[in-house]
């Protein structure tokens, strides 16, 4: 399969630049890179079927999203692999990279292989599982790690159930570290943010909803990076949203431990005052935070110390969110709305394009030891083609997820995935 | 008449002129029923369905009789025991009710924001009774209505609230109302019953009773629930009632003529001295009881008003 992808603006996330050029795909890989725009190719070498002009819109390598919940097993209504992979494909995500927070929990190679399996029949786009750390999620004894990696696990992680048992967290990290495995924590003091529904301050007090302090995602940093210290295991940090979180994961990554972090889109893009009159939709973990907040991660993405962006994709459905506040179940769905959203910070002015793909798609590959995630010749041909300016007013029920809950629903975007390619085969075409 | 709200769900939605709206009606209705005139007509043919998430014996109690004054037909549910429990959602609960067609709602539930969402949900009035750690309008209003015939007026006024503001919903209630009004506001308690943010309402905060009721005209006092106890809040009922339990000698901090609030049920000896609520020159707190059915008279009557008013317009419409 050989195709000739023409006329494009190549936005590499490697070099930081966003050029005329075109793209020659074959046997999966970016073959040949051109800087010209129409490469002086004859129809004899690519027959002019396989060949694509993108009439001047925006070519970057495939988003790979860290951080998915498919759920499947146990709540395949909610979404299953075949509609997560179609969404996945419609928002430009050409890596899926899942969590085991499912009912059971992934942590066996056994069920590890089911998923693989699942997602192999179903999914148009590469699907990468993460595998719990600890049996059950519960914090108790670790996984087997060795078994799991052989298995295909790329990370492990218990989300966000915080493992509160230091001794086990460090052993499970001494173990993870004879492995090489990555461990992918979640930053929170959980005795403090227990029982929370949104971050402390005037908002939460005029709701009179229960709240955490933002003070709790630092100390749970804190502690993971000691531990860090400790073991020397590889960590990523999922999701970095407070001001006051920076400072030690810079500290740690100056000391030169193999640290990272990421933040989702919501956090970059919506304040805790989003949730307004108890709209549940904005109910996400850890909850949405004040302004200042997320001025600061973007900055953070700007600069590089929080390395990756992710849409922290989260199923619900109607009945898990028609609830009052504190009842309701967190999280958005945001495979497919994560390309338009974060164009948001893109028109402000906030971050450029081959910043944002710096920590959408280059960062993710990198961390998870992929060859994706660049525009270089000999590269995976994972790609996203859009156009970072049309306008669309979303509505969440044209959404190809089962599951409709983004707070984005009636948002006006600009930014639409025009086609997305996989492996140098089109998965998705806008309609 | 200026009062066009379709529920009554918190202080927050009030304009000033709205709660005096409210509380001149609910003065009328308090003289009426001191003066045993019957006002049975106001709600006659109306039906009343008092729905009870939460435990509660005064407020029930008070809506009940206000409903049956005013000649409605009261039904009380006290949801604890029903259907939430055999795992019915709040909203299909809400569904079912509006189905059996009444006209006015009175609800009480644990979760802040839940009175909201069962609002959404149908066509007759709803009454707030308190949800979460939020709001409740009536206690606010009550309290005003208290405030105003002690103090003859409803403005300009210093009033110290006491106790655990961080859990109590007549305490943003009464924050809010009082604010609007133009009263100052101060707030006393031990930092760990504080709101985060609470700087940011426009009160003042006091850690030390004693300058917390220096010259204020009026003490309310909250009910400290036994649970904050266990979740250690604070080291124990002694130490809280040695410094923030209001007896005569740190009300004497307060002006001579300051009066004494409560919005029950108290604990005596733990957050108020029990001699001092029983004192008449000085506690209100049995006038309070009086005036809760006054102002949800009041607020029940208003509410109808503006349902008749919505149905006239959708028979219009219909018959059009």
């Amino acid at each position: 399969m050989t195709l000739l992808l023409t006329n494009a603006r190549l936005v590499d996330p490697e070099t930081g630049t966003v050029a005329p050029g075109a793209l020659l795909l074959r046997n999966g890989v970016i073959a040949e890179r051109f800087d010209t725009p129409t490469p002086d190719i004859g129809t004899d070498h690519v027959p002019q079927d396989n060949r694509r002009d993108a009439q001047g819109k925006c070519v970057a390598p495939g988003i790979v999203d860290i951080g998915v919940k498919i759920c499947e097993p146990g709540e395949r209504h909610k979404e299953s692999y075949g509609s997560a992979g179609l969404a996945a494909a419609a928002g430009g995500v050409t890596t899926i990279v899942t969590r085991p927070d499912t009912a059971p929990a992934i942590d066996t190679p056994e069920s590890l292989e089911f998923i693989r399996r699942r997602a192999n029949e179903a999914a148009p786009v590469h699907v990468l599982p993460m595998a719990a750390l600890t049996k059950g999620r519960e914090g108790r004894e670790m996984t087997e790690i060795g078994f799991l990696m052989d298995a295909g696990a790329v990370a492990f992680t218990d989300c966000d159930s915080v493992v509160r048992d230091t001794k086990v967290l460090s052993r499970a990290m001494t173990y993870a570290r004879a492995l090489g495995a990555l461990i992918v924590g979640h930053p929170q003091e959980p005795n403090l943010s227990a029982g929370a529904a949104t971050t402390s301050g005037k908002f939460a007090s005029l709701r009179g909803l229960p709240a955490v302090s933002p003070m709790a995602e630092r100390m749970g940093i804190d502690r993971d990076i000691a531990l860090i210290e400790m073991t020397g295991v590889r960590y990523h940090a999922d999701q970095i949203t407070t001001t006051r979180a920076l400072p030690a994961l810079e500290r740690a990554k100056r000391n030169g431990f193999d640290v990272t972090a990421g933040v989702s889109m919501h956090h970059l893009t919506l304040n805790e005052y989003d949730v307004a009159d108890y709209r549940t939709f904005f109910k996400v973990k850890p909850p949405l935070r004040a302004e200042d907040d997320r001025h600061a991660v973007v900055e953070a993405v700007k600069s590089g110390l929080i390395d990756v962006i992710g849409s922290f994709h989260t199923p619900q459905d109607e009945e898990s969110k028609r609830l009052p506040f504190e009842e309701a179940a967190s999280g958005a769905v945001g495979l497919e709305t994560l390309l338009p959203v974060l164009m948001r910070l893109y028109h402000s002015g906030d971050l450029d394009l081959p910043t944002l793909f710096r920590a959408l798609s280059l960062n993710p590959a990198r961390r998870l030891g992929l060859e994706c995630g660049r525009l270089a010749k000999g590269a995976p041909a994972d790609l996203v083609l859009f156009d970072p300016d049309k306008p669309l007013v979303l509505d969440r029920f044209k959404l190809l997820s089962k599951s409709k809950n983004t707070p984005f629903d009636g948002a006006r975007l600009q930014g639409k995935v025009l086609e997305t390619f996989v492996s140098g085969t089109s998965v998705y075409r806008s309609p | 008449m200026s009062f066009s709200h379709r529920h009554l769900l918190g202080i927050e939605a009030l304009r000033p002129d709205e709660i005096s709206t409210l509380l001149d009606l609910s003065d009328t209705y308090a003289e009426r029923n001191r003066t045993r005139t019957s006002c049975t007509e106001v709600l006659a043919g109306m039906t009343q369905i008092n729905m009870f998430f939460e435990s509660s014996t005064r407020t029930l109690a008070s809506f009940e009789l206000a409903g049956k004054r005013l000649g409605a037909g009261v039904m009380n549910m006290a949801m604890q025991a029903s259907s939430l429990k055999k795992g019915e959602t709040l909203i299909d609960t809400a569904l079912t009710l509006n189905a059996m067609r009444p006209d006015l709602l009175v609800v009480r539930h644990p979760h802040s924001g839940a009175v909201d969402l069962l609002s959404q949900k149908v066509d007759c009035a709803v009454l707030n009774a308190g949800d979460g750690r939020h709001e409740h309008p009536t206690q606010a209003l009550l309290d005003a209505l208290t405030i105003r015939r002690a103090k003859g007026r409803l403005h300009r006024l210093s009033i110290a609230i006491c106790g655990d503001i961080a859990h109590s919903r007549v305490a943003r209630s009464n924050i809010m109302l009082l604010g609007k009004m133009e009263n100052r506001v101060r707030l006393v308690g031990p930092q760990t019953l504080m709101p985060s943010g609470i700087e940011d309402f426009g009160v003042e905060v006091f850690e030390d009773m004693r300058e917390g009721l220096r010259d204020v005209d009026v003490v309310m006092m909250l009910r400290l629930q036994k649970e904050r106890m266990d979740g250690g809040f604070i080291p124990s009922e002694r130490e809280y009632y040695h410094r923030y339990g209001l007896d005569a000698e740190k009300l004497g901090y307060a002006r001579d003529d300051a009066i004494v609030m409560h919005p029950g049920p108290m604990n005596r000896g733990v957050e108020i001295d029990g001699t001092l609520a029983d004192d008449i020159n000085r506690s209100v707190i049995q006038e309070q009881v009086e005036m809760g059915v006054a102002v949800r008279m009041a607020a029940m009557d208003l509410l109808a008003q503006s349902l008749r008013v919505r149905r006239a317009a959708q028979d219009v419409s219909v018959m059009a």
